[in-house]
């Protein structure tokens, strides 16, 4: 969910609405308009328009809609923009004028015999209001009360200090209040300086008092009755923005990922079927020839499922050889020397990488007789047992690339990650030794990053272990090289960093 | 990624030339280190705690490297200048010895007690060392990398250093009842049993994480000398009689564990690294370890293997056409003395003990590349000649995306994971009529099933963008997970196919239009009778195969959502 982009959204806040709100006000301020000119007459010098809207009692906005206007006319009018700045209570610092501060309200809610925490937190003023009141040292906790924390008055009476100043703000004497007080009142979100745009009208060279409206559109009855010829038109305003269509929008992310598909696709890549999140650990570790106690197969690293918390079948005779190879080593290895258990293996997980499917995939190109060479690819989720935050995610995506051939060397896995990232619009390459339980040898792949200035890695390959294939069945002298980076990174940084990242409310 | 910190000045010292940090850290990144940050005392404590704690700290500058996880012999200093400096051909690879002692041999016996705790023990002796402030922080701050790394945490393996001066052997490795233990720990002014103990170090920072391993067993571990002086309790603490300091000048060094294999590769490590400050350098002295079946084995085990690859093999694997003595030399500079024997295209390489990482060909044709250099690898294109196929599911998916949203609706991306409330109580069902795959260690609540259904990643979707115009129109398509006892894990999953459509004004007619177009695109009539599809109000069953129209009320808005499942035959069926 907090993957999803708001900017997918259909637009209706922002440049799209100013251009409605212009369009409207120009349709509405010949009333406006009129009256304007009319007080402009009568007028010693010019007016403010601000104070011309109180006087009418209507929306400065429209009055500034008629000065607008008028303005596009050429030189009936003249308009100097004013700013002032000016103290306003936000939505809650009136809530809080009108019924008291948050503290206050806990301080009154608390009876004689005093109240449980619990419940005070429940009230709507109930958190902040509690650790300012606290601090004011208006009320206390006790902890050792028989139901749980209890919350008692410690002051028998208080000043609402917040709402006293909040009201003098509101009774437009905000001067009274020192600098300190107001910028205590500001961080609480409660009190907001605000600028205020006027015009300062006053008469043009071409003034005048009656003044011909403008049409805005070309109607059909214009056209057949011809009218349109003797009519003024309003030009229009190239430097609004348009109405954005109507229309449904793919993921920005799901974008990438279609992009990514599409160069496999033309790379000769098949998909290799990665519908399966639950993972046994076997496949997900232990057919990679990652050991048991390899620190990925941690509870704090990987989720593990309660239930079902245990594959029900595992391909008992090639288990056997991944248990031999592990313990005792085997095809030219050896071995990690430990003992291999069972149980271990059976043990089910949210898979914590897509090479467990590839290794499915692999197993199954193993027991087809005579081999042949394949080029496979995956994208889809995977997980890992963290507590959200701005940097980790428990859930991404994982782009992986698999080739499967007789005799593949570094350099052929160095001339795939080339072309494949040269499609990505990626050129500067470099190659750093790496470690990882599967592949040997490793590489992490950088590319420069041009906006950073240096290096950054973009993905991890390497040359399968043959004390992974080797027990699949796969001959000696197939070699397996691929490639894995996170669907998640690139997209940020292929795009302006930080924008990948939309943070949402939980 | 351990992360190594050392002094900066310190290292150039001992690499004999200074570098600036970017070639240093081009001379990390062509041997597989990554000089990740270059800092000081000062800097990490002003980071952590501010600039006013930071005051009086050294402003001396660190290095922090990452190092490669297998490899155990570059986790301090010493280590990593000896790799680097053999790796520049400086120096040539030092060889270890084990040495027998002039007198009487270190002894340590282990007694059956352990066998159901931490069965393993492994020791030896570096005499005569002689330490500085900077070897001996360097010589805790190792034991400290090993015991984060390769020991898990200490569960597999732990470390006791010991002034050998202040103790007299043999030593006993036996297990005990914790009460029945009694001694004064590391840092402590007063002796303690093991129980009151465990207690204390529940508050201890650093120590707690390691109270774990033996808290709920019946008997704790410990090793006595001969006079029943406490050496240690593993994994937890080691006594403060036989503590070491700056002027040690005879370690006894003993790990315990639970795996063997560990066990002897960590205490080679300790004594391979630091027998460099040996009055004999290099070499250690043995010492004999007496198992319960009476058997008796000496340690360190130091042991060289010697393996044999063709060179034509490492051309082979790499890509490149070096001759054999080239090759040799690269794997000489990794550490790996080789010499070329036999027809004159064997490569005999010699495995030293500080490379347990080393145990397949394969990681020797890695190390020959590079040492020859990843980046002069010359690029090419294999000619593996494939047809391309997509995954059926995911092509179907695919096709339908484009047209959801040509239809007016958002695509939306949301959590495979969340709370058991999100897909039971929430929607009105039952936990377990869901059938729905439980994490059992989830750091939050919002992590403890995978969802059975998509609904409420759109539900908190919507939520989270109450501000947006309305109306809201999204889609997900995307897999669940039920559990299923035909397949291998016992769990399987569905792609499913779940929208919404989020208004003032109720909009059955939306969302069912939406599913028409569903429909007409994948060619299925409409109407029972011709084998099409049939609309009926759910019971709230989430695995149903049929399309399924649900209302939902609430909140002044009417919300209509429709859940259309994919099965493999939409496709099949098709043939797209």
């Amino acid at each position: 969910m907090a993957m999803h982009s708001p900017d997918s959204g259909s637009g209706g806040s922002g440049p799209g609405q100013d251009t409605l709100s212009t369009l409207e006000a120009a349709m509405a301020d010949g009333p406006v308009a009129e009256l304007l000119l009319r007080r402009l007459e009568a007028s010693d010098g010019g007016l403010d328009s601000a104070e011309l809207a109180a006087e009418l009692g209507m929306e400065h906005q429209a009055v500034v809609g008629a000065v607008k206007s008028l303005q596009a006319l050429g030189e009936v009018i003249e308009a100097e923009l004013r700013s002032t700045k000016r103290w306003e209570l936000t939505a809650e610092g009136e809530e809080i004028a009108r019924e008291g501060s948050h503290e206050a309200r806990v301080f009154r809610s608390i009876p004689p015999e005093g109240l449980a925490q619990s419940e005070l937190m429940r009230l709507p003023s109930g958190k902040v209001g509690f650790s300012k009141a606290m601090s004011n040292k208006w009320i206390r906790v006790d902890k050792s009360a028989a139901d749980g924390p209890r919350v008692f008055r410690v002051v028998d009476s208080m000043e609402d200090e917040v709402q006293r100043r909040l009201q003098l703000v509101q009774g437009g004497q905000a001067e009274k209040l020192g600098e300190k007080e107001r910028s205590e009142l500001r961080k609480r979100k409660l009190l907001a300086e605000v600028t205020l745009k006027t015009y300062w009208v006053s008469k043009g060279s071409a003034f005048s008092t009656s003044i011909s409206k403008q049409e805005t559109e070309l109607s059909p009855e214009m056209i057949s009755s011809g009218s349109w010829r003797d009519r003024p038109f309003k030009p229009y305003n190239f430097l609004a923005h348009g109405v954005l269509p109507d229309s449904g929008h793919l993921h920005p992310l799901l974008k990438v990922r279609s992009q990514f598909r599409q160069i496999f696709l033309e790379m000769g890549f098949t998909e290799m079927p990665t519908d399966n999140f639950i993972e046994s650990s076997f496949w997900n570790f232990d057919a990679l020839f990652q050991p048991q106690q390899h620190p990925a197969r941690d509870q704090h690293d990987t989720f593990f499922l309660r239930d079902p918390a245990e594959a029900l079948q595992l391909p008992m005779d090639y288990v056997q050889r991944v248990k031999r190879t592990h313990s005792q080593g085997g095809y030219g290895s050896q071995g990690y020397k430990y003992t291999w258990k069972l149980d271990e293996a059976r043990k089910n997980l949210l898979r914590t990488h897509t090479t467990s499917a590839s290794a499915r995939a692999l197993y199954r190109l193993a027991q087809k007789k005579p081999f042949t060479p394949v080029k496979y690819f995956s994208i889809d989720r995977v997980f890992r047992n963290e507590t959200l935050d701005a940097t980790h995610l428990a859930e991404f995506h994982q782009i992986e690339g698999v080739v499967a051939d007789h005799g593949l060397t570094l350099g052929h896995l160095m001339g795939v990650l080339r072309e494949f990232f040269t499609k990505l619009g990626i050129t500067q390459l470099r190659f750093k030794p790496a470690y990882n339980p599967y592949t040997e040898p490793s590489m992490e792949v950088f590319s420069y990053h041009q906006g950073l200035k240096k290096w950054v890695e973009v993905g991890n390959s390497g040359v399968f272990r043959p004390e992974m294939l080797l027990p699949m069945g796969l001959p000696e002298n197939v070699s397996v090289i691929a490639w894995g980076l996170s669907l998640e990174r690139p997209h940020r940084r292929l795009r302006d960093m930080g924008q990948s990242r939309t943070a949402h409310p939980p | 990624m351990p992360t190594v910190s050392v002094k900066r000045d310190l290292l150039f010292q001992a690499l004999g030339r200074t570098y600036t940090d970017e070639e240093f850290d081009e001379l990390c990144f062509e041997f597989g280190l990554e000089l990740d940050e270059i800092t000081s005392e000062k800097e990490i404590i002003s980071k952590e705690q501010g600039n006013v704690k930071a005051a009086g700290a050294s402003d001396v500058v660190l290095y922090k490297i990452d190092v490669p996880a297998n490899r155990y012999d570059l986790l301090c200093l010493e280590g990593l200048v000896r790799g680097l400096q053999v790796f520049k051909e400086r120096i040539k690879a030092p060889v270890y010895k084990r040495v027998m002692p002039d007198g009487k041999i270190q002894k340590l016996i282990i007694t059956e007690e352990t066998a159901k705790i931490r069965p393993f023990a492994v020791a030896a002796v570096l005499r005569n060392i002689k330490f500085t402030k900077d070897r001996y922080d360097s010589f805790i701050e190792l034991q400290e990398k090993l015991h984060q790394n390769i020991c898990r945490k200490r569960a597999l393996v732990a470390i006791g250093t010991h002034d050998l001066d202040t103790l007299s052997g043999p030593f006993t490795y036996t297990a005990k009842r914790p009460s029945d233990i009694k001694f004064k720990p590391l840092n402590k002014t007063k002796e303690y049993t093991a129980c009151e103990l465990m207690n204390i170090y529940k508050t201890d920072n650093h120590l707690k994480h390691y109270l774990h391993i033996i808290e709920n067993k019946p008997l704790y571990p410990v090793i006595y000398d001969s006079n029943g002086v406490v050496l240690s309790m593993p994994p937890i603490i080691n006594g403060d009689h036989s503590r070491i300091t700056v002027n040690t000048r005879n370690i006894f060094i003993e790990c315990t564990g639970t795996d063997f294999t560990k066990a002897k590769i960590v205490l080679d490590i300790i004594v391979t690294m630091f027998s460099e400050y040996c009055e004999n350098q290099f070499t250690v002295e043995a010492a004999e370890v007496v198992f319960p079946n009476g058997k008796s084995y000496t340690f360190p085990e130091l042991a060289y293997r010697k393996e044999m690859v063709r060179a034509d093999l490492i051309n082979k694997k790499v890509g490149i056409r070096e001759t054999p003595e080239n090759l040799a030399k690269l794997l000489t500079r990794m550490y790996l003395k080789s010499e070329v024997i036999g027809d004159g295209n064997q490569i005999e390489i010699e495995i030293p003990p500080t490379r347990a990482d080393i145990i397949h060909a394969c990681d020797i044709v890695e190390d020959a590349a590079i040492a020859y250099g990843y980046n002069n690898i010359q690029m090419t294109l294999p000619k593996t000649y494939t047809i391309a196929n997509q995954f059926p599911l995911n092509k179907l998916t695919e096709l339908l995306r484009y047209d959801m949203a040509a239809a007016g609706f958002t695509e939306v991306l949301t959590f495979a994971l969340c709370s058991q409330e999100d897909i039971a109580d929430k929607l009105g069902l039952d936990i377990s009529a869901t059938k729905a795959v439980h994490i059992s260690n989830p750091k939050t609540a919002e992590f403890q099933v995978a969802r059975t259904t998509l609904l409420p990643g759109l539900l908190k979707t919507i939520a989270a963008n109450r501000k947006m115009p309305l109306p809201l129109k999204l889609f997900e398509i995307s897999d669940i997970v039920i559990k299923d006892s035909n397949t291998d894990v016992g769990a399987k999953n569905y792609r499913h196919l779940c929208a919404v459509y989020y208004n003032k004004n109720p909009g059955f007619e939306i969302i069912h239009g939406l599913l028409d177009r569903i429909m007409q695109l994948l060619d299925v009539p409409p109407g029972e009778d011709k084998g099409g599809y049939v609309i009926k109000a759910s019971e709230g069953k989430t695995d149903e195969p049929n399309p399924e129209l649900v209302t939902v009320s609430g909140g002044g808005y009417t919300l209509f959502f429709m859940k259309l499942v994919i099965l493999i035959w939409d496709f099949r069926k098709k043939g797209r």
